[in-house]
């Protein structure tokens, strides 16, 4: 499983190094630059048997009053074994890790920005190139942004010669409008249309099938996973922060999503933000999310060769999850510290807990404790931590 | 065809506010009035490097992905 989570995040790779380095700089209403601030985080995801950990240092400086450069090193270390490994395979470890270089340009009102990504582990390389141009008007209460991007995968198979090497592509048109609607209120609109070709399909995993009976039921058999090569993908979302009168902030997310594989989903998240006295800030937030399956998901297909496209993906059956956070950052402005502004120190916490509705726990059928498709429903609780230093210059 | 019409209302949303500022209306938040919406706190991802790692579990474990939004980023008003 770890080598799962792995593959999937290497698909989205590049809307997240996007949003690291040039969202920072597109989300304003007003053309300025990024803060100069480095990061040094240490982040972990521990839930369904796996662990996931590692740092992520992000440092951004500008220069010259009109550009800004950041750069961004993140390591993924991943161990244990997920329902999938303990199904199919055995428990490994392995790491990912990913480079990112990006730089802004200001003029007038408006911002060029562009970067590029790598993320390489043993078996998937990823490499991303996104440009962006963001634009403020009507009295800097609006900014519109622009972005795009490209992405290319090169995917392989541990222990597999046979495989060779698969190739993918993803390409990623954003636009997005944030608009401040009065003395308290921001909302943000964004649209996103994601085009992925190629081998979209994780060459780990497989597809269950009826493959006779045994004296508790069904026994599960189990074939590589077929995707279909061409998915298009449109998401779209709308954010409000609202600011309390007692110096406290109120935020609200909505977000629709849909597919060429059918699955429709939709989430939402109210989140609060308190500063308490001159150095605290609380966070906490809530979050929900639903989907629905992909048209060639199944849990257990009724033979090997049901139908063209066969997945078992949990992330593409019918599920919800919530999630529950919590946080609070020390800030600290020194008056002597040279070049140095402001300092903080953040602990973040997050609950997720994952409820799926038709991926059911196939281990209970090769414990033969459970027929094939009478095992119950698969649930996850993960807990996630961020912990990092900031400084501000 | 549903798909296309959400993403088709959005648009026209976008839109409308697009051509609003540009013809009758103009600005109602002059920016000596954008001092709470300059504080931090009131930014759509205050850190970037926290906000860019919770893009990153959600997307490895759910279906959909983008319009994730920004991390960082404030207000051109301070």
């Amino acid at each position: 499983m770890s080598r799962n989570i792995i593959q999937r995040k290497n698909r989205f790779v590049c809307v997240v190094a996007f949003i690291l380095l040039w969202g920072s700089g597109a989300i304003v209403y007003g053309a300025v630059l990024p803060e100069d601030r480095a990061d040094v985080m240490y982040h972990s995801y521990d839930g369904g048997g796996v662990t996931i950990d590692g740092p992520s240092i992000l440092v951004r400086k500008g220069f010259l009053d009109k550009f800004s450069v950041s750069t961004n090193y993140y390591v993924d270390n991943i161990s244990g074994a997920s329902i999938d490994v303990e199904l199919l395979a055995s428990e490994y470890k392995e790491e990912r890790t990913e480079y990112s270089l990006g730089m802004e340009y200001l003029n007038n009102k408006t911002i060029v920005g562009f970067g590029y990504t790598n993320s390489t582990e043993n078996d998937y390389v990823a490499d991303t190139f996104y440009g962006s141009i963001s634009q403020d008007f009507f009295g800097d209460l609006s900014n519109v942004s622009i972005s795009y991007a490209y992405g290319s995968d090169e995917i392989s198979k541990t222990d597999d010669d046979g495989f060779g090497t698969e190739e993918a592509t993803h390409l990623k048109y954003i636009i997005s409008l944030t608009q401040i609607l009065s003395k308290n209120w921001l909302m943000n609109i964004t649209l996103q249309t994601d085009v992925d070709e190629g081998f979209l399909n994780n060459p780990y995993r497989k597809y269950s099938f009826v493959n006779g009976t045994n004296a508790v039921g069904i026994v599960r058999g189990y074939a590589d996973e077929v995707y279909p090569e061409t998915r298009t993908s449109d998401a779209a979302a709308i954010r409000f922060k609202h600011f309390l009168p007692y110096r406290a902030a109120l935020g609200f997310e909505y977000r629709k999503y849909s597919d060429s594989w059918e699955i429709d989903a939709w989430n939402f998240d109210i989140n609060y933000t308190h500063p308490w006295g001159e150095y605290l800030i609380f966070d906490i937030h809530y979050r929900w999310y639903s989907q629905s399956k992909a048209e060639f998901y199944s849990d257990l297909f009724a033979s090997e060769r049901e139908q063209n496209f066969m997945a078992r993906d949990k992330e593409l059956s019918t599920y919800k999850d919530t999630t529950i956070g919590v946080g609070v950052t020390f800030e600290y402005e020194p008056q002597s510290w040279g070049f140095v502004e402001k300092v903080s120190i953040s602990l973040l916490y997050d609950r997720i807990s994952f409820e799926y509705d038709d991926y059911l726990d196939a281990r209970e059928n090769k414990a033969l404790t459970a027929g094939g498709g009478e095992e119950s429903k698969y649930s996850i609780d993960a807990d996630v931590i961020r912990f990092f230093f900031s400084m501000w210059y | 065809m549903k798909r296309f019409c959400s993403v088709l209302l959005v648009n026209l949303f976008i839109l409308s506010l697009l051509s609003m500022s540009g013809c009758s209306l103009k600005p109602w938040v002059k920016p000596y009035e954008r001092t709470n919406l300059a504080d931090p706190i009131m930014r759509f991802g205050r850190d970037p490097v926290a906000e860019t790692y919770m893009h990153h579990v959600y997307q490895a474990r759910e279906g959909a992905k983008g319009a994730e939004g920004g991390a960082g980023g404030g207000c051109g008003c301070n």
